[in-house]
């Protein structure tokens, strides 16, 4: 690894004085910086650790649950506010890394995490991620893992975050501070797709720090749950997992909300899917259905081409252990 | 309508017993970066970034507690927690697998917490209670958990063994040792080559069942 200097300020204002630098990365948990740092993949001239700064509170208030940007995967999945309210995010972040991996991953890290695409982490390889313009190995490569939605041609990566899919379904939104104060944002507006600039996953500014996230209150406690398909039951990234929330009443459908992993350079909404389940009987054909409006515009690339069939498959399997038919 | 694109954009260790062969490849790096300097020096010089090399190469200064004892030292930001316990404080008990948080091989509890320590900045535990495999004993007397993967066979080679028997203890100090499922699922960051995992599930599943306190 790279020598690099580490300072480690003790406010937000002191952080956010020396982040804009180039060549300067924060680190909190570290568990993918510095694998990242490891792999050469980054190699930056300076760390700053931002653990001094109060943000690992995980808080009721009037409009839902406020989650701090420093709280510990493990300490989310685990708080009883969350396993109440929010079951969807408990399993999403218990299906997430390992039991070690949670204890020192934290809820903005986790956002900021970079793809595990082997092209991206092998610096022998071309990446329009990791080096722009260098090509995408992975276009016509070894994509098994790979995106069928919203990929472009430079980049056809995924994020790899399991938690990110159930706060985008929950439609949280994720708190930024700047040096002109704090912004809020749509959690599904958070991530982005490659286009032209795969090397950005997101649309947090360099001189910007997430300091936290907040869930509105919703009704989908009851009828929620988190599968995620993979090549082995634990510890492994998703190869398509999906969070499904149903809001049910007497039988019929509320209010739906769907995303996935595992499929797109973000957590994929699946909008379409949702609003035609709204107002439809609880029932596999209402799910069936869905799934399949849902696949509208998959694209396949070769290897991954299995996913088409397992994401509708895995969509509607959600939705019937969600609605208590599995 | 909403959509998703609405916005803009191994080392087999004998502990005690061979330590020659450690001090030995210490010394030969040692003299490896002696013998590196200069160049490095030079190149440094001629860049005009001397200065900036003597702040980044600097050691820090490093408290923490190991096994219940205060420890001082000097490190480098970029050292892991790994690397110092098994070179600095020569606790080699703690194995270095992966050195990618992929095996849980290193596996140390931080305030009383399971992590995988190859993946933590050493600099970053300041003030911090580490445990490693050479914590857990008392004195003389084994831990419950590491005399119960003796009595089960809970290992073949033995590599992965010191982060099995600390993920081990965590998962039944945290509660997640219920059922064989749920043993599983909370023992997964820890991989074993040699298949031991039915033997490592009935050690802990004893363990837990024996109501010893861990």
């Amino acid at each position: 690894m790279k020598q690099f200097q580490y300072i480690c300020p003790t406010t937000q204002q002191g952080v956010l004085d020396v982040i804009n630098k180039p060549g300067t990365k924060i680190i909190a948990g570290g568990t993918n910086l510095v694998d990242l740092m490891k792999r050469g993949v980054t190699a930056p001239d300076k760390l700053v650790d931002i653990n001094h700064l109060p943000l690992k509170s995980i808080i009721s208030t009037p409009k839902g649950l406020y989650i701090g940007a420093l709280a510990l995967n493990s300490a989310v999945a685990e708080h009883e506010l969350v396993a109440r309210q929010y079951p969807l995010l408990a399993m999403a972040l218990k299906a997430g890394a390992s039991p070690q991996l949670r204890n020192m991953a934290t809820v903005g890290g986790n956002m900021m995490q970079r793809t595990r695409c082997g092209y991206f982490y092998d610096t022998t390889m071309p990446c329009n991620k990791r080096a722009p313009g260098s090509g995408c190995g992975a276009y016509e490569g070894v994509n098994r893992m790979h995106a069928i939605f919203g990929g472009s041609s430079q980049c056809i990566a995924v994020h790899p975050s399991d938690m990110c899919v159930a706060l985008a379904a929950l439609n949280a939104v994720v708190i930024i501070a700047g040096k002109k104060g704090e912004r809020r944002l749509p959690f599904t507006d958070f991530h982005r797709l490659p286009g032209e600039h795969p090397e950005m996953d997101n649309h947090l500014a360099a001189n910007e720090l997430i300091v936290g996230v907040e869930i509105p209150n919703n009704h989908f406690a009851a009828n929620s749950y988190y599968l995620k398909v993979r090549d082995r039951q634990s510890y492994a990234f998703a190869l398509v997992s999906v969070a499904a929330a149903l809001d049910i009443e007497n039988g019929i459908i509320r209010h739906a909300r769907l995303a996935m992993g595992g499929v797109a350079h973000k957590p994929w909404r699946l909008f379409d899917a949702e609003q035609a389940l709204a107002g439809k009987p609880v029932s596999e054909d209402s799910f069936k259905q869905a799934a399949q409006l849902a696949m509208q515009g998959a694209k396949g690339y070769g290897q991954n081409a299995f996913k088409l069939k397992l994401a509708p498959a895995t969509i509607a399997e959600a939705l019937k252990h969600a609605a208590g038919l599995a | 309508m909403k959509s998703n694109e609405t916005v803009n954009g191994p080392d087999g260790d004998q502990d005690v017993k061979d330590t020659s062969r450690r001090n030995f490849l210490k010394q030969s790096s040692l003299l490896t970066a002696v013998a590196l300097t200069p160049g490095t020096a030079v190149k440094a010089a001629v860049m005009h970034v001397d200065e900036k090399i003597a702040a980044v190469f600097e050691k820090m200064p490093l408290k923490m507690e190991v096994n219940g004892k205060p420890q001082k030292l000097s490190v480098e930001p970029r050292s892991t927690l790994l690397d110092i316990l098994r070179e600095q404080l020569d606790l080699t008990g703690t194995k270095k697998g992966c050195d990618h948080g992929q095996c849980g091989a290193c596996t140390v509890h931080v305030d009383g917490r399971r992590v995988n320590s190859c993946l933590t900045l050493g600099i970053m535990m300041s003030g911090k209670k580490i445990t490693t495999i050479e914590g857990l004993a008392n004195s003389d007397q084994l831990h419950p958990m590491q005399e119960a993967f003796i009595k089960h066979d809970g290992f073949q080679c033995g590599y992965c063994t010191p982060g099995q028997i600390m993920s081990a203890v965590a998962c039944i100090r945290e509660g997640h040792a219920g059922s064989e499922h749920e043993i599983r699922e909370y023992m997964s960051g820890n991989i074993c080559r040699c298949g031991a995992y039915p033997n490592i599930v009935n050690a802990i599943q004893e363990v837990k069942d024996g109501g010893q306190t861990v």
